[in-house]
């Protein structure tokens, strides 16, 4: 009813406007605004060591990260992606000890964990049409499962000893690590798939409407495969990141991650709806948390209070839209009901 | 589907008796508990100690808590929404318990309980205001007050923990004695299981959770107040899981700052297994409570077994992927059915 009366009375904002007052540049302002206050406020903040620490902690959410804004966006989720990091390491760890293959054999191998993993999730997904909640509920039980069954409980540390520390190597003395490269280039390619490809653009109209997107001849099934696929390959290179990391492979690498990497996707500026959402966004979110907690930390803020602060962040960036739009819809209702009584009060002498 | 089991009365009496046999047949529940009794009989059958009594009473203990959690968090999912915290509240209120019987030793045990639904319904009534009040999907709610709320017990807490020798010896015992050979706190879980079940079925209340969860804009224009239903649902779970806080700090040595966490998502796979569906407007709390009875003793019927205890939580994966899968066959095979049955009534 209203609706029909809208356009004229408000103006939609410019495409620029937008960019600059969205959900994900509000989270990027925060990002810059918490870094300069750190800066300034915490001692050792401002030092390349910040970069190197803080970089090669937050590499997993931020890879993870990429895969999952693609499937939130598209309406479903993944609760499995640590379990899959975790059984990657258990593999990896026991073909290095047991196989005697070159170790980039045996990370590519381990790799190949991920796209069976992702597979399975997209079969049981898009082919049985389960629900995405449900399933990656089972098969984050399930692959976890299957690492401790192949690796037990035993943890495998003999990796060579330069991949270590090639993981740990910085570029000259900028501090930031070198595998940031291959991040920057895999942050590069979900960016450019979400946004600049028919794909990524019909991921938006998936998540908005399934119908509709299968009316507009988007192919529902098969886009959602290949991004459960994605989420997969991407959480089993960050079980070889973190194996080689720790120099370490145990079944339970990067337990309990699924639920940091949503809630940084969501405070992200994606909506858990679907169809809502941005790779800059996402970014901002995953380095929000990284950078808050771990300026608080050297601030030594009790580690207690990081929790809090992560938990009340995602509880804020959801429930704050609302409380701007219900206020927003008031002010419209309010304005359009002023122009009707206008409209009616001019208009009823001629009648 | 969800039409089929929303209003089951109308289905099932103007078929007679016969056809109320074959309802309760057909129900979800049957191949949940089909599952449990092969279980039980493939075990017995390997391992005959599995059914001694000490080994009986050990299952009944272990499954307690879980399936108190379940029906509560059935509760929240039948409205097509979810609870991420409750493994948080479940650690408040466990050391909440033990830090009551530390400061007021002689505090009278039901007054206890009563605290502690109180506490656990008041961390509901958090995450169900907000859910309800800023139209965003439990999901990410509850994560985040996940965080807070275990942000705030480890704080609370800190290294502390209460063990079971400072609670007073009667509280303790609840776990210890029984009664027809079924603990005390078990009779506690089965009477919260038939309570919560019937008022499900039928108290108006509990069948307007269901028709939020099948179609929430259908339950509004029927004139259902959903806001107020869908936080009643998470202060009942609230007030459950808080039930099962004090019952885990009566059965468990200690509590501490991490008593609870990474339960939340065991309690949904029970629930899921159990044959509520996790798009809501479906299932039974009988069902996932009986879920809750087949994940826990899946575990123990793999120890007496002697099968390897690394596939034990493989297991419980393969066992929640087959229940969805047989839950959507099942659906589906509804759909058929009533859609050529409602085409005939034309």
């Amino acid at each position: 009813m209203s609706e029909t009366l809208s356009p004229n009375i408000v103006k939609a904002r410019s495409g620029l406007a937008k960019r600059l007052t969205g959900s994900d540049a509000i989270i990027i302002y925060i990002l810059v605004a918490v870094i300069i206050v750190s800066m300034i406020s915490v001692k050792f903040f401002a030092s390349t060591l910040t970069v190197g620490f803080l970089s090669i902690q937050v590499i997993p959410i931020l890879l993870i990260a990429m895969p999952m804004a693609l499937v939130i966006i598209s309406g479903e989720i993944d609760l499995s992606v640590a379990s899959i990091a975790g059984l990657t390491s258990a593999v990896m760890g026991v073909l290095w000890r047991d196989s005697g293959w070159d170790i980039g054999i045996v990370i590519l191998v381990s790799v190949l964990v991920g796209v069976v993993c992702g597979v399975f999730n997209g079969f049981l997904i898009t082919t049985l049409g389960l629900p995405s909640l449900a399933v990656t509920i089972g098969t984050l039980a399930l692959y976890r499962g299957l690492a401790l069954v192949v690796i037990g409980d035993q943890k495998v540390a003999n990796f060579p000893k330069e991949l270590n520390t090639f993981v740990l190597s910085k570029i000259g003395a900028t501090g930031i690590p070198v595998v940031m490269i291959f991040v920057v280039i895999i942050i590069a390619f979900f960016a450019v798939l979400l946004h600049f490809t028919p794909f990524g653009r019909g991921l938006y109209a998936l998540g908005f409407s399934k119908e509709a997107a299968t009316f507009v001849g988007i192919r529902v099934g098969q886009a959602k495969f290949w991004l459960f696929v994605g989420t997969g390959v991407v959480s089993s290179i960050v079980g070889v990141f973190l194996t080689l990391r720790l120099a370490s492979a145990g079944p339970d690498n990067g337990t309990g991650m699924e639920l940091s990497v949503i809630a940084a996707v969501l405070l992200g500026g994606v909506s858990i709806f679907g169809g809502k959402g941005s790779i800059p966004g996402v970014v901002g979110g995953v380095l929000l948390i990284g950078v808050l907690t771990y300026s608080l930390r050297l601030a030594k803020v009790p580690e207690t209070a990081l929790i809090i602060v992560t938990g009340s962040l995602l509880v804020l960036s959801v429930v704050a839209p609302s409380i701007v739009s219900w206020a927003r819809e008031r002010l419209r209702l309010a304005r359009v009901h002023r122009v009707v009584q206008q409209t009616s009060s001019s208009g009823s002498p001629h009648a | 589907m969800s039409i089929d089991t929303a209003r089951p009365p109308v289905h099932t009496d103007h078929g007679g008796p016969l056809h109320a046999v074959r309802g309760f047949f057909r129900s979800r529940e049957i191949p949940v508990a089909g599952a449990l009794i092969a279980l039980v009989i493939i075990t017995t059958l390997i391992n005959p100690r599995f059914l001694s009594p000490q080994s009986v009473k050990d299952l009944m203990l272990n499954a307690t808590i879980v399936i108190i959690l379940a029906v509560g968090q059935a509760l929240v999912i039948i409205t097509e929404n979810v609870d991420l915290s409750i493994g948080s509240i479940l650690g408040l209120v466990a050391f909440g318990t033990g830090s009551l019987f530390n400061a007021w030793p002689g505090v009278p045990i039901p007054l206890v309980f009563l605290a502690g639904m109180l506490f656990g319904a008041v961390l509901g009534a958090i995450n169900g205001f907000l859910v309800t009040a800023a139209k965003v999907p439990a999901l990410v709610i509850t994560l985040g007050t996940m965080y807070i709320f275990r942000g705030i017990l480890t704080s609370w807490a800190g290294s502390k923990q209460y063990f079971s020798g400072d609670n007073p010896k009667a509280f303790g015992n609840l776990s210890v004695d029984v009664f027809l050979g079924i603990p005390i706190i078990t009779i506690v879980a089965i009477v919260v299981v038939i309570a919560v079940g019937i008022f499900m079925h039928s108290v108006r209340a509990g069948r307007d959770l269901y028709a939020i969860g099948s179609d929430r804009d259908a339950a509004r224009l029927f004139g259902i107040a959903v806001g107020p239903r869908v936080l009643a649902a998470f202060i009942a779970s609230g007030a459950l899981t808080g039930l099962a806080g004090v019952l885990y700090t009566s059965r468990y040595n200690s509590v501490g700052a991490l008593t609870g966490s990474g339960l939340e998502l065991d309690v949904v796979a029970a629930v899921v297994v159990g044959g509520v569906a996790i798009s809501g407007g479906t299932g039974t709390v009988f069902g996932a409570a009986i879920g809750a009875v087949l994940l826990s003793t899946i575990t123990s019927s793999l120890t007496a077994t002697r099968v390897d205890k690394f596939w034990q939580q493989a297991f419980v994966g393969m066992l929640i992927l087959a229940a969805i899968i047989v839950d959507r066959a099942v659906s589906v095979r509804n759909a058929r059915k009533l859609r050529v049955s409602e085409s005939r009534d034309v």
